[in-house]
């Protein structure tokens, strides 16, 4: 900011345009003030007018509202919804605050809907496809980026073709597979399997950690060789300590992908038993009350939403950098 | 490493058995993938071409019978419909889910509070299980008491409804879709909008060029790639819709909201012919093939 040491003469009439201490004593706190320097759309110039400061500070305020009751509202009407009677859910016009805080609707959504055993099975086929893609995907990218086979390019096309085919295209023939797996003749339809081998089977993870492997430096590898580190032993104490981020990136959006999706589970996992919790609750849904409904809906969103607040960043990096692919 | 020191033909023979070992090594590695993306990717899109030409009954073995899938597919009235409301849906998506997160993702850039609460908000929805999200809407378009006519009740104006009319059911569906889908593609376009350089803008602006000049000079070409892509990746999300009309509509009323893959599903889970739903599924990826290969064009000219 070049301006700051031109026009000194009355330092206290000039507002900085964010309110705060000047001299604050939290340095911690800087980070504020970083996109200052950012040039954008509109200038900081125009930003300093009052006229500038009236407009921003309108459109702040527009769009912080309008984000909040498109967003956060519907998520507020569900929770408060389900605190709702039946008789206070048909009530017109509604009310705002539900008239009792009584949570015994979410004890009796969890009774009635059997929310544990869908959440347990949910948690098994996660967790399963979890391991599995990052057993199989890490594996598979530091085979193509280190230990470079014959054919390695040609392999690493068609699984990155795979990324072309939209999922729902091959849906029967692929639950034609997992009904009759080819060779073996097995039946996968009610196993944990029919979620956990399909889900390794994903290119866009294989190509997110082929291409942070092949960043990691050759030296490093090469160190390890002359020491006679065996390639297992080179992936597991060199490459993996050294990918953290990316494996974290990959391990949320596994878990995540498995706990969304809903067609290719409702396929393969028809027994009532062995429901996914979004499964579960559609196909209960319509003999349920409504309060009740209203009741399993939220504690099914709980687990997606702790773990993005947990891990919103490695969520955010994901999504980044899925849209740089290709 | 004693096979350095000896002459010509060992050291050959030792690379050699050094190269067979290494490919070994390396496809003991790529196996569990290997296994995985063949049973469960290459083979079902092979399958899926084999499956729409076959009759598939789990008793016999399949049986050839040329186009007669297609024929009987051609000949269900449900048809052009289905194919009429995925273009429709496909078509509103875009207006509502394409041109919003773009705008959304301008005005976030220029704001300098509450950045960090504005893109979680968004992205909220899209953390609900899908599932969830278009259950609770079901709720929402309750024709009696549900949040939307009770919100055009408040503003004094006739309740509408929703789901259960022809004229309103499609675009209610896509309502769903993109209140769930929206906040993908806001924090794309946020990052592809941060890495502009600023003096763009300020040479433009030195130029004369206004705010909407600046961004349809600026803004829009600069991130001209990252639109195409996913304009082309929405298309192709949007056209295999699903469990929206699965959980909300059944298709109805009247197959106004019968899409492509509802009745994909339908000609194989409720009629039993995995032939019919193999034909439909290869036409539906015939035209994303289209979709994706232009994709696969710009990031191939993007990388070269």
């Amino acid at each position: 900011m070049p301006n700051a040491t031109v026009r000194p003469s009355h330092p206290v009439t000039v507002p900085p345009p964010e309110p705060g201490p000047p001299k604050a004593r939290r340095p911690r706190r800087r980070p504020r003030t970083e996109t200052r320097e950012f040039r954008s759309l509109v200038s900081p110039h125009t930003l300093t007018t009052p006229h500038g400061r009236l407009i921003y500070w309108t459109v702040l305020t527009f769009v912080v509202v309008t984000f909040t009751l498109a967003f956060v509202f519907p998520l507020y009407w569900m929770v408060t919804g389900a605190l709702k009677s039946p008789e206070e859910l048909a009530q017109i016009p509604p009310s705002f605050f539900p008239s009792s805080l009584d949570v015994g609707v979410y004890a009796e959504a969890w009774d009635q809907l059997d929310l544990g055993l869908f959440l347990t099975n949910t948690v098994v086929y996660a967790g399963g496809a979890w391991l599995l893609t990052l057993a199989f995907d890490v594996s598979a990218a530091y085979a193509l980026s280190k230990l470079r086979p014959v054919l390695g390019k040609a392999v690493l096309g068609m699984m990155l073709s795979t990324l072309m085919i939209p999922p729902m295209v091959i849906l029967l023939p692929a639950y034609l597979t997992v009904k009759d797996l080819p060779i073996f003749g097995w039946d996968l339809l009610n196993t944990p399997w029919a979620i956990w081998l399909p889900a390794a089977a994903n290119g866009f993870f294989v190509f997110l950690l082929k291409r942070f492997f092949d960043s990691i430096p050759r030296e490093l590898i090469e160190a390890a060789q002359i020491d006679g580190a065996s390639p297992g032993r080179i992936l597991w104490s060199i490459v993996l300590p050294v990918s953290r981020p990316i494996l974290g990136v990959v391990s949320i959006l596994s878990v995540v992908n498995v706990w969304k999706d809903f067609v290719w589970p409702l396929l393969v996992l028809p027994d009532g038993e062995k429901m996914t919790v979004s499964v579960g609750i559609a196909s209960l849904s319509a003999q349920m009350p409504q309060n009740v409904l209203i009741a399993s809906l939220v504690i099914a969103s709980i687990p997606t939403m702790v773990v993005f607040f947990v891990f919103q960043r490695s969520i955010m990096a994901g999504l980044t950098a899925g849209s740089l692919k290709g | 490493m004693s096979t350095t020191t000896v002459h010509g033909s060992r050291r050959k023979r030792g690379a050699l058995g050094r190269g067979i070992r290494r490919n070994l090594t390396a496809y003991g590695f790529l196996s569990g993938a290997l296994i995985c993306f063949a049973f469960f990717s290459w083979y079902p899109m092979v399958r899926e071409v084999l499956l729409s030409f076959q009759q598939t009954n789990f008793v016999d073995e399949p049986t050839w019978v040329g186009w007669d899938n297609f024929r009987t597919v051609f000949e269900d009235a449900a048809f052009a419909d289905a194919w009429t409301n995925t273009l429709a849906f496909t078509g509103l998506a875009l207006v509502f889910g394409y041109v919003v997160p773009f705008a959304a993702a301008i005005v976030l850039n220029e704001l300098r509070h509450a950045k960090a609460y504005l893109r979680f908000v968004v992205y909220l929805p899209v953390m609900l299980p899908p599932a969830v999200g278009v259950l609770l809407f079901k709720w929402f378009y309750d024709p009696g008491a549900g949040l939307f006519n009770q919100i055009l009740a408040l503003a004094h104006l006739p309740g509408l409804s929703w789901l259960d009319s022809t004229d309103t059911a499609l675009i209610s569906l896509v309502i769903v879709s993109t209140w769930m889908n929206l906040g993908t593609g806001t924090l794309i376009y946020l990052a592809a909008l941060q890495s502009i350089p600023g003096e763009l803008y300020e040479a433009a602006e030195l130029d004369g060029a206004g705010l909407f000049k600046r961004v349809w000079h600026v803004t829009i070409p600069q991130t001209k790639l990252i639109l195409l892509v996913m304009l082309l990746l929405q298309i192709v999300a949007t056209m295999q819709v699903f469990i929206e009309p699965y959980l909300l509509t059944g298709g109805g009323p009247e197959n106004a909201t019968l899409t492509v893959a509802y009745l994909m599903y339908q000609y194989a889970f409720n009629f039993g012919d995995f032939g019919g739903g193999g034909a439909l599924g290869l036409m539906l990826m015939v035209v994303l093939m289209v979709f994706s290969a232009f994709y696969l064009r710009l990031s191939r000219d993007n990388q070269s």
